[in-house]
């Protein structure tokens, strides 16, 4: 099933990530080429067999799938065997590989294909890879907010329980403690959560 | 206080650099150490080339592999501290694993060849062959493995298929049958034990008594730049070791590497690889095998130059290339003896009055010339009997099958 990668019409994109739904955003992004074919594995059961059978031209992976070093030996072996691929697209290019690094996708090409039908394919999914990564980091610091203001709730009405006083001067007093010792209320509600667990508390 | 960043993957024998900075060891040294755990080694390998990381915990070959660009653009990497010497398994599925080897020990590395020769012999019959499966192409798994097979006179390659698994998947790959054996690093071997998905038949520390495992790696342009800080984290390094080593420390150190931000796995196996322990089979008692991980004594860190010009032998052997002079050269200058010596000149440390030696020639405890400090070392023997000169290379690879 040998075919020449260059003067095919459309190029086979195997998309290989673990999170279902970050690749569905880089496969997203991509289906906005009108010549690519994309295939999205999340599986690492018989991984190598379905890339086999795929033939893809480029296939990107992100860096923290354990199959990567399977992949390679893969490509490795089929260096020899059929379908050339190299490990990078474009040796020159420090700075691309660097930003891909840094994004954690890296790629796998097809020996011999045009540098200019692959960059953008590339700069698009390190730039998907990046978008992200920052809406992950925005959803971890929107659920620590939440987590933070339910410990203050806690810690407010331990305060009002034990020392019978209103919320307000429950947090009046959890922000005082927080101005002396030079720490966010969210710590010291902590505290007081912890503690109270630690003294039998519910 | 110097930042270090240390790449790792998940397994017992990254102990060091994680011990080193749980420990206070860098600190002591004036070292603040990050660690980055990763789950696959061309990972780790991607991060120390592009500055993610100043070193890494790193398969041996793979530091010679990317120093002389096989699979990718060469980049000179060095090696200044060996992080220890074996700790892997051979583990095979239950139903060969009987075929080949008596239940209740470990198996003679000639009698188990023998007799998976003679199943190798039959599979052959079928039209099968057996597979197996190593962490890396570039790993002493691969090589330890194919040392062994091939002296018991099976041709890998030929006669049976080595593929490359990631040690998280291999408990999985071995349930599955989509591989009968494995040669693997632990926690691995004692997971598949506990599945019930195979039995431990081999120590590798049986193929070579004393072969080079993990590797301190860094690149070499990063070494030079940071000179000072490496030769303080190799004192480092050391404290750990010797700590590591401590029967005092095992329970403590087993749970720390049982953390999920290092291996993530269960301080009860991992205790038992630190104690040389290993459960063969499941729900029998474990076994002590000495020196199953050798992460201190007799220099173990030192980075032999000969321990390098072996893996390089290995690379020629199985990847049927010559070995070129200019290789070679670039290979011995992988492996750093000058820097651990510097960083340890004063210490209590024994420190190698040479860079290379015969490997595999001693057959039992041998004093050896030292420029600091006294050594004895223990046999290094390799379980055919042969040993590996590093000025003929190309001698060695005609002696061998």
């Amino acid at each position: 099933m040998q075919h020449d990668a260059l003067h095919k019409a459309s190029m086979r994109i195997a998309i290989v990530d673990e999170s279902a739904s970050r690749a569905a955003v880089i496969h997203e992004g991509l289906a906005a080429f009108d010549d690519c074919e994309i295939f999205v594995l999340t599986q690492r059961n018989g991984l190598v067999a379905r890339i086999e059978k795929i033939a893809p031209d480029i296939v990107l992976i992100d860096l923290g799938n354990p199959s990567r070093d399977v992949l390679e030996e893969y490509f490795a072996v089929s260096r020899a065997v059929a379908r050339p691929i190299a490990m990078f697209v474009d040796q020159s290019d420090e700075a691309a590989l660097a930003a891909s690094i840094d994004a954690g996708v890296s790629s796998y090409v097809v020996d011999g294909l045009a540098p200019h039908r692959i960059r953008p394919i590339l700069d698009l999914a390190v730039r998907r890879f990046n978008a992200f990564a920052r809406l992950q980091t925005d959803l971890a610091e929107a659920q620590g907010k939440l987590a933070e203001r339910d410990a203050v709730d806690r810690a407010k009405r331990i305060l009002m329980d034990s020392r019978r006083i209103t919320e307000p001067e429950a947090y009046a007093e959890l922000r005082k403690t927080a101005m002396n010792q030079g720490r966010r209320i969210a710590e010291i509600a902590e505290a007081v959560v912890t503690a109270h667990k630690l003294m039998g508390g519910a | 206080m110097a930042e270090l960043t240390i790449g790792f993957l998940p397994l017992v024998d990254a102990c060091l650099p994680i011990l080193a900075r749980e420990h206070g060891f860098a600190e002591a040294e004036g070292l603040s150490l990050s660690l980055v755990r990763d789950m696959s080694w061309a990972t780790v390998l991607d991060r120390l080339l592009y500055g993610h990381s100043d070193a890494a915990h790193l398969i041996a070959p793979l530091a010679i592999a990317t120093t002389l660009g096989r699979g990718r653009p060469a980049q000179p990497l060095s090696v200044p501290f060996v992080l220890g010497l074996n700790g892997n398994a051979v583990t095979l599925r239950q139903e060969l694993a009987d075929l080949v080897c008596k239940p209740g020990r470990l198996g003679d590395p000639r009698i188990v060849g023998t007799a998976l020769g003679a199943v190798v012999k039959m599979r052959a019959s079928e039209g099968k062959r057996l597979r197996f499966g190593v962490v890396h192409r570039y790993s002493s798994h691969n090589y330890m493995l194919r040392y062994w097979l091939a002296a018991s006179g099976i041709r890998p390659d030929h006669d049976v298929e080595i593929v490359t698994v990631a040690p998280p998947f291999c408990a999985d790959a071995l349930d599955a049958g989509e591989v009968d054996g494995i040669c693997v690093g632990e926690p691995w071997n004692s997971v598949a034990v506990e599945r019930g998905a195979g039995r431990i038949v081999l120590a590798t520390a049986q193929i070579w008594r004393r072969g080079v495992e993990k590797v301190l790696a860094l690149r070499e342009a990063r070494l030079e730049e940071r000179r000072g800080d490496v030769e303080a984290l190799i004192r480092a390094l050391i404290a750990a070791a010797r700590h590591f080593v401590d029967p005092g420390n095992w329970d403590a150190n087993a749970a720390i590497l049982a953390r999920p931000e290092y291996l993530d796995g269960s301080a009860e196996l991992i205790r038992r690889a630190i104690a040389d322990r290993l459960t063969l089979e499941r729900g029998s008692a474990p076994i002590h095998y000495a020196d199953f991980m050798f992460q201190y004594r007799e220099a173990a860190n030192f980075p032999w130059v000969s321990q390098a010009e072996w893996l390089y032998s290995q690379m020629a052997r199985w990847e049927r290339t010559p070995i070129v002079a200019e290789e070679a050269g670039k290979v011995a200058g992988v492996f750093r003896p000058d820097v651990y010596r510097s960083a340890l000149l004063g210490s209590a440390e024994p420190l190698p009055g040479a860079s290379s030696k015969v490997e595999g020639s001693l057959a039992g405890p041998t004093p050896v010339g030292t420029q600091q400090g006294v050594m004895t070392l223990e046999s290094n023997r390799f379980f055919d009997g042969l040993s590996f000169d590093p000025h003929d290379l190309t001698g060695y690879l005609a002696r061998l099958p």
